[in-house]
């Protein structure tokens, strides 16, 4: 029994509808939270381009959740990912003390990119 | 007289340094596909240490990053036109 905290991220088959995905992101994010998962992030990503082809199809839903939960949570989950023919990938990483950091500052916005991208504009107008 | 094993072009000779010692960054994102680039070459392989100057403590953390960057299909494992 140890509390971690994980991040993961999984691609939903393109076919599905937006509801559809929805409530297949929320079955997940259910899973989590029954075997008392806390929550800390949760993005979508939306369509993207696959770098290459999966399961014949060239693009899929990205999704990311960051949570705090015990080590044994995340065999139940991964078992429950490999049940669903929705999900097409998923990987599931331990966040050390470093990636926290730098997901907090992530979290807190892009605007860490928006703002640099912006400062080199001034930099050029100016 | 030049001596035959002086090097001609001395910029060549700028010493290495590590990107991430240098710029204080702990940690890599794989989720980050743009920065990644930086790390493979155009076929979407990693690029070794002696080319990019990464220490050994880096190195590491790059590869594994650009392999799970690579199982979520953000990174392609194959291809001939990545640049």
């Amino acid at each position: 029994m140890e509390i971690k905290n994980y991040e993961t991220v999984f691609i939903l088959n393109p076919v599905l509808s937006d509801e559809q995905m929805k409530d297949t992101v929320e079955k997940f994010i259910k899973v989590l939270t029954d075997n008392g998962a806390e929550i800390i992030n949760e993005e979508r990503w939306g369509l993207r381009k696959l770098a290459y082809p999966i399961m014949h199809k060239t693009t899929g839903f990205y999704n990311l959740v960051e949570f705090k939960a015990d080590s044994q949570i995340i065999t139940s989950l991964e078992t429950e990912f490999r049940r669903d023919e929705k999900v097409m990938r998923f990987l599931t990483t331990v966040l050390d003390k470093h990636a926290l950091e730098y997901n907090a500052k992530r979290r807190r916005g892009e605007f860490n990119k928006k703002d640099k991208e912006e400062s080199r504009k001034e930099e050029k107008a100016a | 007289m030049t001596l035959v094993n002086e090097p001609i072009n001395r910029n060549e000779n700028k010493k290495k340094y590590c990107r991430f010692k240098k710029n204080g960054i702990k940690y890599i994102d794989y989720k980050d596909a743009n920065f990644l680039l930086k790390f493979v070459n155009e076929q979407g392989k990693i690029l070794p240490r002696r080319l990019t100057g990464t220490s050994l403590k880096f190195q590491k953390k790059v590869g594994q990053a650009v392999k799970k960057a690579r199982h979520i299909a953000l990174l392609p494992y194959v291809t001939d036109s990545l640049k």
